[in-house]
């Protein structure tokens, strides 16, 4: 019988886990809970990123929490039959969801929690929840530093731009220290575009507090009162839990006029996309948070010295900004110490695609690719060979079996004319089809072009009726070389007079599809040698 | 469909989009919020606004509607009770997704950018949902639903409708 105070029991509200009925899963718990007469707290934590356990259910023991997953509405009153809120008896041991204390589950054991410490462990929208699992101690420290001393401490830890391009972060904050105005802007991009990728949305609705302590901080190193994420509309659950983040760190003085009872100040403001593949690029994301249509600008300038309505801005991708609180909580040392080569610290890694084990693995740079597939991945969900691999996202190269034990390193991926981009990781079985993986590439960037540029706008469209072609003259020898030379000369036009990274960048999935896979495409194998 | 309102349904109209405007307009960068509070209230962005926002913003009509047409989540048509978003992106594809647009596509009777004859549900293709984890994906309103089939995407559906 349980006795004493309210048992804890936490079920997760990110969105991932509602889309598998976490909702429905908490209200049975609690009616059972109701009905038989005990008393719980039920807490909405956020996701521990297990996603292929959702929703993953978690009691607290006086020896750490004890896991049950995946648990449907049907699984609850059994769950109760067995004692799992007593869950050390034999009883709940036993149970056949019972996956043991969480902290031993060895697919979280074997990461490395740094951007991610908290996520699934706290209430994301609990402010003293935070403090308790040591939020804003990084600001803490950073109210004590120079500004110089911060952009400093950045840039020793060796961070750079985890929204893909991995440009060193505190090096940019340098720039926008430097860059003379009174009006200075901290813009989170928020975007989140590629397929496969997760993580932004994780720490917006599992741990908002870190991204809201980093952009604090980064406002305080470069000299800017305000703040914007630029958040997808495809995000509505994030949106509720920022602005409710917020809200309370306002409300607690970690925001507004005076944070934490010093000079600074530091307001932030949520603004909502609206669906544009091409605003997560920079310069269109600021040309769509002042009022306009999308469209890419020239750089130079670059944002860090005319940004946001011309103002000196940074713009970093959430997980740079997350990352930020533990840097200056721990040291730049401490950070720098993870990683390999010039690839410091963690990449939190998002499973995705045909994978059994998807979710969330952050680990120190180095691991390979295989590692991410088979040891936490565990293979494909339809239990069919791994054939092709993106990493990337849509911008990101395909990978094929001989290339997975190259290690998630920036220079190593583009040793091998491939991406880390955001550190999504896209699995297909045997039964893909590369031929129309390249057309889709092209779609893609035909429907998300901003239009500024020929190649972008018009050689999409052309691209993805050259591999029609080059699918239809499979039988004719002279055609179809043509067109495979076609698309090569096209995709070096596209690399070459592409204004930014969306046309720039369309090759690497069709080229690389195209040389690793030209059997889908019919290109026989002594052809594809000499390519 | 705009020709079928009432003149007092024209007018609410209007009044409302005034007060979206009167409420946004002095934030910088203040059209997509302005247009945002307009389609989460009304449903769309009709053509109704551009005038009302040009005047408050000091742009032209022309620029105004090269703004709404720029951005996929903007509506300039009215659509039905419920929006229905399939997961087109690459980890959704490699899940099923296309056999799932397929069916689902040929279950309501529509295609793309159409809406049902009983003005209960507008299918839209969307690029990533952010739940790749647990592809194939698909929202519906506000609510993202994983691992999909066409069967689950029914039964969503029709429990929708019956609300
Ligand atoms: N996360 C996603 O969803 C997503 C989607 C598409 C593409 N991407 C990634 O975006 C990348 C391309 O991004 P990009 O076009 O912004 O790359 P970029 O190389 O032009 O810029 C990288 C960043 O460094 C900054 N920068 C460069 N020099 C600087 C200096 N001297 N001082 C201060 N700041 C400086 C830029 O302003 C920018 O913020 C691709 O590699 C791709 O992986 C990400
Ligand atoms: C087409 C395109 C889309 C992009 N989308 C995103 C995005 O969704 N999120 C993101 O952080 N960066 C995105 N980027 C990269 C940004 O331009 C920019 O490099 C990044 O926000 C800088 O932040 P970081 O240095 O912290 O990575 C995109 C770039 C391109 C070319
Ligand atoms: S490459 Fe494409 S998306 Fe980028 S600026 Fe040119 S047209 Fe716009
Ligand atoms: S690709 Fe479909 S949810 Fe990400």
């Amino acid at each position: 019988m349980v006795t004493g105070f309210p048992i804890k029991i936490f079920v997760p509200r990110d969105s991932t886990a509602l889309s598998l009925g976490a909702d429905s899963t908490a209200k049975a718990i609690q009616a059972e809970a109701d009905k038989r007469g005990i008393e719980i707290e039920l807490v909405r934590n956020g996701s521990r990123g297990l996603f292929w356990l959702e929703p993953f259910v978690e009691v607290a023991t006086s020896q750490g929490r004890v896991a049950f997953a995946p648990v449907q509405p049907k699984d609850v009153s059994g769950l109760f039959d067995a004692d799992f809120l007593n869950n050390l008896t034999s009883n709940a041991k036993a149970h056949p969801l019972n996956l043991g204390f969480t902290e031993e589950i060895s697919w979280l054991k074997k990461q490395q929690r740094l951007t991610f410490a908290r996520s699934g462990i706290t209430n994301p929208v609990c402010l003293d929840d935070y403090i308790a699992h040591d939020g804003y101690k990084g600001l803490k420290n950073a109210l004590k530093m120079t500004s110089a001393e911060i952009v400093k401490a950045v840039t020793e830890s060796g961070l750079r731009g985890r929204g893909g391009a991995a440009f060193p972060t505190g090096i940019k904050w340098n720039t926008v220290l430097g860059a003379i105005g009174e009006q200075k802007y901290i813009v989170c991009n928020a975007d989140e575009g590629d397929s496969g990728t997760y993580s932004d949305r994780m720490i917006m609705e599992d741990d908002p507090f870190v991204l809201i302590e980093g952009m604090t901080i980064a406002g305080i190193a470069v000299g800017a009162n305000q703040g914007y994420i630029y958040l997808r509309s495809e995000y509505p659950h994030a949106l509720k839990t920022l602005n409710e983040a917020i809200a309370k760190a306002e409300q607690a003085g970690y925001l507004g006029h005076h944070i934490c009872g010093s000079g600074h100040a530091f307001n932030l403001e949520v603004r909502r996309a609206a669906g544009a593949y091409i605003c997560g690029e920079e310069t269109s994301l600021l040309e769509s948070l002042e009022g306009k249509r999308g469209q890419v600008r020239f750089k130079p300038p670059l944002p860090a010295i005319e940004g946001l309505f011309g103002k000196p801005t940074v713009v970093n991708n959430v997980i740079s900004l997350a990352t930020i609180p533990i840097i200056l909580d721990k040291g730049a040392a401490y950070y720098q110490n993870y990683g390999m080569g010039r690839s410091r610290g963690t990449l939190p890694i998002q499973l995705a695609g045909n994978i059994k084990q998807t979710g969330l693995v952050e680990l120190a740079f180095g691991a390979t690719l295989r590692e991410l597939l088979y040891d936490f991945g565990g293979g494909s969900a339809t239990g069919r060979p791994i054939r092709a691999v993106q990493v990337g996202g849509p911008l990101g190269a395909f990978l094929p079996e001989s290339q997975f034990d190259t290690p998630l390193d920036y220079e190593e991926f583009s040793k091998i004319w491939a991406v880390l981009g955001h550190g999504g990781i896209v699995a297909f079985d045997d039964s893909v089809d590369m031929s129309k993986m390249a057309r889709y590439a092209f779609e893609f960037c035909a429907i998300e072009s901003c239009g500024k540029c020929t190649p972008c706008r018009i050689g999409s469209t052309r691209g993805a009726e050259v591999i029609d072609r080059i699918i239809a003259n499979k039988g004719n020898a002279k055609e179809h070389d043509k067109q495979v030379q076609l698309v090569r000369d096209l995709s070096d036009t596209m690399i070459n007079g592409s204004l930014c990274a969306l046309g720039g960048m369309t090759p690497y999935p069709v080229l690389s599809a195209i040389n690793h896979f030209g059997e889908d495409f019919g290109i026989e194998s002594a052809k594809k040698a000499a390519a | 469909m705009v020709a079928d309102l009432t003149t007092q349904e024209k007018l609410d109209m209007a009044s409302k989009i005034d007060a979206h405007i009167a409420k946004h307009q002095h934030m910088p960068g203040a059209l997509l919020p302005i247009l945002h509070a307009i389609q989460d209230d009304i449903g769309w962005v009709p053509e109704a606004c551009y005038l009302p926002i040009s005047k408050a913003l000091a742009l032209s009509i022309a620029e105004v509607h090269g703004v709404v047409t720029f951005y996929h989540h903007f509506h300039t048509h009215p659509v039905g009770k419920h929006v229905l978003q399939i997961c087109r992106a690459e980890s959704c594809q490699a899940m099923g997704s296309e056999k799932l647009e397929t069916n689902v596509k040929a279950a309501l009777g529509i295609d793309y950018h159409e809406t049902t004859q009983d003005g209960a549900v507008t299918l839209l293709p969307v690029y990533c949902l952010g739940n790749c984890a647990c592809s194939p994906n698909v929202m519906l309103g506000d609510d993202v639903y994983g691992r999909m089939t066409a069967d689950k995407v029914a039964a969503i559906v029709a429990e929708a409708r019956a609300t």
